[in-house]
């Protein structure tokens, strides 16, 4: 048994370590949050070129060829970085769609691209507030055309393409759903630039005004892409938030180090230490769970499902519990727009919802462990 | 990332399944299957007979305390071969809860600090099962504070005699053996002044006291010692040394790994599975009952996965991570929040305790009674929060108001 990531992926770790240390401290995160610039193009650039982007894309599509297991590791480095580029929409969505049940010219055409960060991808799903669920997803497909909205849609305002979930046959079961890729850059779009709890990932509105799309799939299997994109995207954002968790913790930590009051270091005290031990365990609790999620996704393991929902659930718990006992360790500083605290915080709280909320992934979950048990 | 065996993982495996196959008391497997919290209970059968033939039956076999040198009973067998037969030894395991604390404990001490004639002697008749050893650490004094303990070695010639009281002691009732932790200085700070001795339970002078428990069982003791006189062969490393030595015994526990807590999810899935809410829906399809469901999932599989890479650093040759420590502070509140949980789904029914009359043969009820002590025993949820705080993430040490003072000038109240 070897339940660990391979020297070379540790390697490979590191190194992404390394390039965002240099290329992405928290200094440029607060340049996106604060100005207008909608995400950081140079450090964008720069991912493609190290090949970062592409490490699960195949050669044949422009991509390094490597597994999951790497791209989970590099996942993991952008979340403690909070890297404010559009990755998992671009790769771990949209990249991963087409490699599922993209046909052989749409592979060709948009992989590589999106491989080199020459293309920006993302999904676009959600119309109403609640749950994305069949019943309520009315964008209408007609004759190779979309008309409707999706709001929000996350890197909506700077994707070149979308894959859209959209109905092609009137009613509300999830049968008359497909997937569309279309353009983004057409005049049949229009966006509109949305306002949220955390700036360093923009969103926006995408109206379609009877825009040109193309079938991604097979028409009616719309939905089940949806779920098993949104699956395999759970595990590696899951490692984006396993690596904000443990940041959030090492701040913290550090700040009770050298924060003395009542002439001591505050981490002296058990009401802070304990704080910062039930932390450590909801970090280890959902790397473990992570680390089951990453070998399920890169064997194609039978327990895929129930690995994602499992992972989702315990690495969205783990980063909101350390970001927000981070702030409490820094007491009236970690308030202040000054320290980094908040973008933990704002940063657990999008990827908290942005593949859907806890409650989803909680009755994902049972679901799934009783199908298990029935089986 | 690959849970396959090695080819030798796999070879040692296979051995290991044919002989449990051959040999395992297949007709105690019903009961066993069923054990649950406080004990086993085997059909009328005599659980510590039992045990005993089946330890003995491994021990005759070469298959008893795997880790231990063979000239002390052992097999010799690496860490990862001491876990894949933990793995496959599967529910026969719960016969040997007895030995626990020796074969755990009090073994691995006494063979890192007793006399080579002692080790020789006692530590195979351990192994065998054909002796029950228990670890006299916690006093009324000192608990989550050890060393803050009292019970008073004093030399008289080639002997020590021993006055005190030691609590909680495991098994002590039914044990032969004891570890023991005393004070032989009490004029220097509280650590420097304790020394570590073994001795059989029945030296005259000692006398041991059944502590009934809140759940109304009985497993711990109280253990009097009253001029009770060892010779000095029977002391494990230098006088002044016991803290040094204690550690050993504390080491060993915290790495006793692969035995993996639950956190008793299973238990309540099922029970959520069959049980009707007031509106009539199945209480697993209840939205308020699966997010609670989802929690003790993840932290169920999350100490499963954890335990792994603990054996997979095994495997590696490499020592296992601090990650393991999270363990029994994760699920003794679990344990406890789901008895809760489940004695409020079943209404005022809860409230029943007999197993012929309860849910599940009111295992919650067992469990509600006795995970209050989950959460104290082998270190508080607190001490153990302080040693994740302290010894993982590096945070200061408690401020001490006893640091550096001898023992006696302590304030003790």
């Amino acid at each position: 048994m070897d339940f660990e990531f391979s020297a070379e992926q540790q390697q490979l770790k590191e190194q992404a370590r390394r390039y965002l240390a240099d290329k992405c401290p928290t200094t440029a995160v607060r340049a996106i949050l604060e100005g207008s610039e909608p995400f950081d193009r140079a450090l964008w650039q720069g991912l493609g070129e190290m090949g970062f982007l592409g490490a699960a894309i195949p050669e044949e599509y422009g991509g390094l060829g490597l597994g999951y297991l790497e791209l989970c590791v590099i996942a993991e480095e952008l979340g403690r970085a909070l890297a404010p580029v559009p990755v998992s929409s671009s790769i771990f969505l949209v990249a991963e769609i087409l490699k599922a049940a993209g046909s052989e010219e749409q592979k060709q055409k948009w992989l590589p691209k999106l491989a080199s960060g020459e293309v920006i991808g993302t999904l676009a799903s959600v119309e109403a507030t609640g749950s994305v669920r069949p019943s309520n997803v009315a964008l209408a497909a007609k004759s190779g055309t979309l008309t409707g909205a999706k709001s929000p849609v996350l890197d909506g305002d700077i994707a070149d393409i979308a894959i859209v979930l959209a109905r092609h046959a009137p009613g509300k079961d999830a049968q008359g759903l497909s997937l569309y890729l279309v353009d983004l850059n057409q005049s049949g779009i229009e966006r509109t630039v949305l306002d949220t709890i955390d700036p360093s990932r923009s969103q926006a509105k995408i109206t379609f005004n009877g825009a040109a799309a193309e079938l991604v799939g097979a028409a009616g299997d719309g939905w089940r892409l949806y779920e098993e994109a949104l699956d395999r995207a759970a595990i590696l954002t899951g490692f984006e938030q396993i690596g904000g968790a443990d940041k959030a913790l090492e701040m913290g930590r550090d700040y009770a180090l050298q924060r003395f009051a009542f002439g001591r270091a505050i981490g002296s005290f058990q009401a802070i230490k304990h704080m910062l031990a039930d932390m450590y365990v909801s970090a280890t609790l959902a790397r473990s769970n992570g680390y089951f999620g990453a070998y399920a996704l890169s064997t194609g393991s039978a327990d895929l499902a129930e690995a994602a929902a499992t992972m989702r659930v315990s690495s969205t718990k783990a980063f909101q519990h350390c970001a927000k006992n981070n702030i409490q360790v820094h007491g009236g500083m970690g308030f202040t727009w000054a320290m980094d605290c908040h973008l933990y915080y704002r940063r657990s709280n999008l990827l908290a919802v942005s593949l859907g909320g806890l409650n989803e992934w909680e009755d994902k979950l049972i679901d799934r462990l009783r199908a298990k048990n029935a089986a | 990332m690959n849970f396959d065996d090695t080819p030798h993982e796999a070879a040692f495996r296979a051995e290991a399944r044919a002989w449990i196959d051959a040999n395992a008391p297949k007709h105690l497997l019903p009961h066993l299957e069923k054990a649950g919290f406080g004990g086993i209970e085997l059909g009328g059968l005599d659980p510590m007979k039992e045990a005993k033939a089946w330890q003995k039956k491994k021990y005759d076999a070469g298959w008893a305390c795997l880790h231990w040198p063979k000239e002390y009973g052992g097999r010799g067998a690496s860490p990862i071969e001491r876990v894949i037969w933990n793995q496959e030894e599967g529910p026969y395991a719960a016969l040997s809860g007895s030995f626990i604390i020796g074969h755990g404990m009090c073994g691995p001490t006494v063979m890192d600090w007793g006399p080579e004639e002692a080790k020789r002697e006692l530590l195979p008749r351990l192994a065998a099962g054909e002796d029950i050893w228990c670890q006299l650490f916690s006093e009324p004094a000192g608990g989550s504070d050890l060393a803050g303990l009292r019970t008073k070695a004093e030399r008289d010639g080639d002997d020590w005699v021993i006055n005190g009281q030691k609590i909680w002691t495991s098994g002590a009732h039914y044990s032969q053996w004891g570890i023991l932790i005393t004070r032989t200085d009490p004029d220097v700070p509280k650590h420097k002044g304790l020394t570590m001795f073994f001795l059989r339970m029945d030296t005259p002078g000692v006398r041991i006291v059944p502590i009934k428990q809140a759940n109304g069982q009985s497993g711990f003791n109280e253990v009097y010692f009253d001029n009770v006189r060892l010779p000095d062969t029977q002391r494990l490393g230098g006088v002044g040394e016991g803290w040094k030595v204690s550690l050993t015994t504390l080491m060993n526990e915290r790495l006793s790994i692969g035995s993996g807590m639950s956190a008793g999810f299973p238990d309540i899935f099922e029970f959520c599975k069959e049980l009707e809410l007031a509106d009539g829906t199945l209480a697993i399809n209840d939205r308020g009952v699966r997010s609670k469901l989802a929690e003790w999932a993840c932290r169920q599989s999350g100490l499963k996965y954890t335990g792994m890479r603990a054996i997979s650093a095994l495997s590696r040759g490499e020592n296992p991570g601090p990650e393991n420590s999270i363990g029994k502070l994760v699920a003794g509140s679990s344990l406890q929040e789901i008895a809760m949980f489940a004695l409020d789904l079943q209404g005022q029914a809860g409230a029943v305790s007999d197993p012929k009359l309860a849910a599940m043969a009111a295992k919650f009820q067992a469990q509600l009674l006795r995970s209050p002590a989950t959460r104290v025993e082998g270190g508080t949820d607190e001490i153990l929060r302080n040693i994740i705080g302290e010894r993982v993430l590096g945070l200061p040490d408690d401020m001490r108001a006893d640091k550096g003072i001898a023992f006696n000038k302590i304030p003790t109240a």
